[in-house]
């Protein structure tokens, strides 16, 4: 299933399942779950950018955070760098955290307002090593430096500061502890668009010279086409395909990713009028309920009558090419 | 944040002589007599020559200037007297009461200690129960300790302290007979049973007061606590892999703390202005219970002087806070 035999993966996610209860009535039962993530498998492979994208509210998020283990799992199991985290308790977790780090989207509400950029990045440091201060400090100042803020600003608290300034605060702030593997949940959608692609070029370049891996969850198709390595799409809380960028990008091979691709603004105007768009019907169920059999059935332009009764298998349709559709059963 | 006090300051003066000017007008404007309370079989020239003596037939720009310059001047003259034994006053005349004749300040210097001991120990031991409270309310949202908190805090902000007062009377002084149900200004502290007793004779004021204030203030604690809890930087906190503690007392508390503190200073006044009701059910005789008598008996310089003295308060608390805010908000500065 490998593309590159010599990878091996870094952090591996099985089943992974997020639900959050309902509860309702007079007396606050248990009425049902939020299936925001609702089975989902899928490895990142050391040192390269696993890209995440789906339409709002598909559980993208908390897909991410779910495998960082900032919630705790309803079932399922997350290794990361070779330790099985999926059911640990959140204090067994501090110690690990080092390794596992985020970038959060929205870089304002991110950061708390009352400390200073200093202890903002430093914080991790007192937690988990042992430098001395004068160590921690020359640390925060070569991090500022590498995500490319002036040193001089490390006294300033996070309101004095641009929207991408603070996100490279947010980066700095993940890169303290040398993670090995960063989730970066829509670190771009919240900056203006002359800022997204200084901070997707930043976040490349620490990546070649730290040897990060991230998963990079966006909904700009685009940026991720950009980044990532290989794509992973999304739809109600569950991976619809999963494939190598430039083969899911040519061939996409799930009516959802078709449809989602097909959305990308096209920016030759010649181009973009031969475009056929494929537009989707209906709005996407609501996660509480999802439909029988396939999740995409009630959108899905392709539907068949086996899409409303069995739930598709995600297997590999080609090499490192996976995908959960009927359509291609056939074949 | 100098400047900025110092401008607040200046800017207070005026709104504190807009102050003294209204409640001058109502006490002037409100119906009573000094006299009323004097006996019927007083000739009414011998009344009109009474008055006169008390300064009433002045017209009342020349009465309130004059009370105006007896406060900020002839007052603060004799304390500085009083302090450095110099003679600055020189015998002018102070403010003196209607009722006891004596200087309004004298009876307000007797007067105090029972209020900031009774009065100021409820809002102490109210904000130190009530932090607490509301922090851990917030964190276990819904749990049987938030049910409980949000039940009592209820009852102590809905429950009159007329009624709860009496209640504890009834209960601990009457049937169980473990405090006295009045309070004896007249003990003195000098020996460990006296201080027993003094403990025990502010037990009951003190509480009622300090449910009231607790419950008010958990409240406050925990709505903010349950705003920051939400906040992305606290996950930003628990994802750099802080401890709990840290992550609770460090960056959500101190964050919720703000709105909380401004909310404690500006409470502060109400302590000095005596907790009326509370001191009549427990006979303290502190400020608050001052202020009634004098309202009873058309006391105009003690009202005026009394009701004056807490705007200066108020004033300056609501200072007080909005400097607090700019220390503990670095998002907040003023000049």
């Amino acid at each position: 299933m490998l593309d590159n035999p010599v990878k091996k993966p870094l952090v591996k996610v099985r089943d992974l399942k997020m639900h959050f209860p309902i509860y309702s009535g007079f007396f606050q039962r248990h009425t049902g779950n939020v299936k925001a993530v609702d089975g989902v498998s899928f490895d990142v492979f050391e040192g390269e950018t696993l890209g995440l994208v789906g339409e709002s509210g598909c559980g993208k998020s908390t897909c991410g955070r779910a495998v960082l283990r900032l919630y705790d799992i309803t079932t399922g199991s997350i290794e990361i760098d070779g330790k099985e985290i999926g059911a640990t308790p959140q204090a067994d977790l501090r110690p690990i955290r080092p390794t596992m780090q985020m970038v959060f989207q929205d870089p304002q509400a991110s950061l708390n307002p009352r400390m200073t950029v200093q202890s903002i990045i430093q914080e991790p440091l007192d937690e988990h090593t042992k430098l001395s201060q004068k160590e921690k400090q020359e640390k925060v100042w070569e991090l500022m430096d590498a995500v490319g803020l002036n040193r001089r600003f490390a006294g300033r608290y996070p309101h004095a500061f641009s929207g991408g300034q603070r996100q490279r605060i947010g980066i700095a702030r993940a890169l303290a502890l040398n993670p090995k593997f960063i989730v970066c949940d829509e670190p771009i959608a919240a900056l203006d668009v002359s800022i997204q692609a200084q901070v997707v070029n930043l976040l490349e370049d620490l990546q070649e010279k730290y040897g990060l891996t991230y998963l990079f969850i966006s909904h700009d198709l685009s940026m991720v086409r950009h980044i990532a390595t290989r794509v992973a799409v999304m739809y109600l809380g569950k991976i619809v395909e999963l494939a190598p960028r430039e083969a899911l990008y040519a061939s996409p091979q799930h009516p959802y990713t078709e449809a989602l691709l097909s959305a990308v603004p096209e920016p030759d105007p010649s181009l973009e009028s031969r475009a056929d768009r494929i537009i989707l019907q209906g709005d996407v169920p609501s996660p509480s309920k999802p439909p029988k059999g396939c999740n995409f059935c009630t959108r899905c332009p392709k539907v068949m009558d086996i899409c409303k009764e069995t739930e598709p298998e995600f297997k590999e349709v080609k090499p490192g090419h996976f995908a959960a559709c009927h359509l291609l059963d056939k074949s | 944040m100098l400047t900025y006090t110092i401008r607040r300051l200046i800017l207070a003066i005026p709104t504190l002589l807009f102050i003294a000017l209204v409640i001058f007008l109502l006490l002037e404007l409100a119906p009573g007599d000094p006299m009323a309370e004097m006996p019927l079989t007083i000739p009414p020239e011998v009344k009109e020559r009474m008055r006169e003596a008390l300064g009433l037939g002045q017209p009342w720009y020349i009465r309130f200037y004059l009370w105006l310059y007896q406060f900020f001047v002839v007052e603060p003259q004799y304390w500085i007297d009083a302090l450095f034994g110099t003679n600055l006053a020189d015998g002018a005349q102070r403010i003196i009461s209607f009722q006891s004749r004596s200087p309004v300040f004298d009876t307000i210097a007797e007067r105090i200690p029972q209020t900031l001991w009774v009065v100021g120990m409820s809002y102490v031991v109210g904000v130190i129960i009530a932090l607490p409270i509301g922090i851990i309310s917030a964190y276990r949202q819904y749990s049987w300790f938030d049910n409980l908190g949000t039940f009592i805090s209820m009852v102590g902000f809905s429950v009159p302290t007329f009624f709860t007062g009496v209640l504890l009377i009834v209960i601990f002084s009457v049937n169980l007979g473990w405090f006295p149900s009045i309070y004896d200004t007249t003990l003195v502290v000098n020996d460990w049973s006296s201080f027993l007793m003094q403990l025990r004779q502010m037990a009951m004021p003190v509480f009622v007061l300090a449910l009231y204030n607790a419950a008010q203030i958990s409240r406050f604690m925990r709505a903010s606590m349950l705003d920051n809890l939400g906040q992305d930087y606290v996950r930003t906190a628990r994802a750099k892999g802080m401890r709990e503690r840290v992550v609770v007392l460090k960056h959500v508390l101190r964050n919720s703390l703000i709105p909380v503190v401004t909310v404690i200073a500006l409470g502060v006044p109400q302590v000095f202005g005596g907790a009326i009701i509370t001191e009549q059910v427990f006979k303290v005789n502190g400020l608050g219970q001052l202020l009634i008598i004098a309202i009873h008996g058309n006391d105009v310089p003690m009202i005026l002087t009394l009701t004056f003295i807490f705007a200066v308060l108020i004033v300056i608390f609501n200072l007080i806070a909005d400097v607090l805010y700019g220390f503990l908000d670095p998002r907040i500065r003023y000049d």
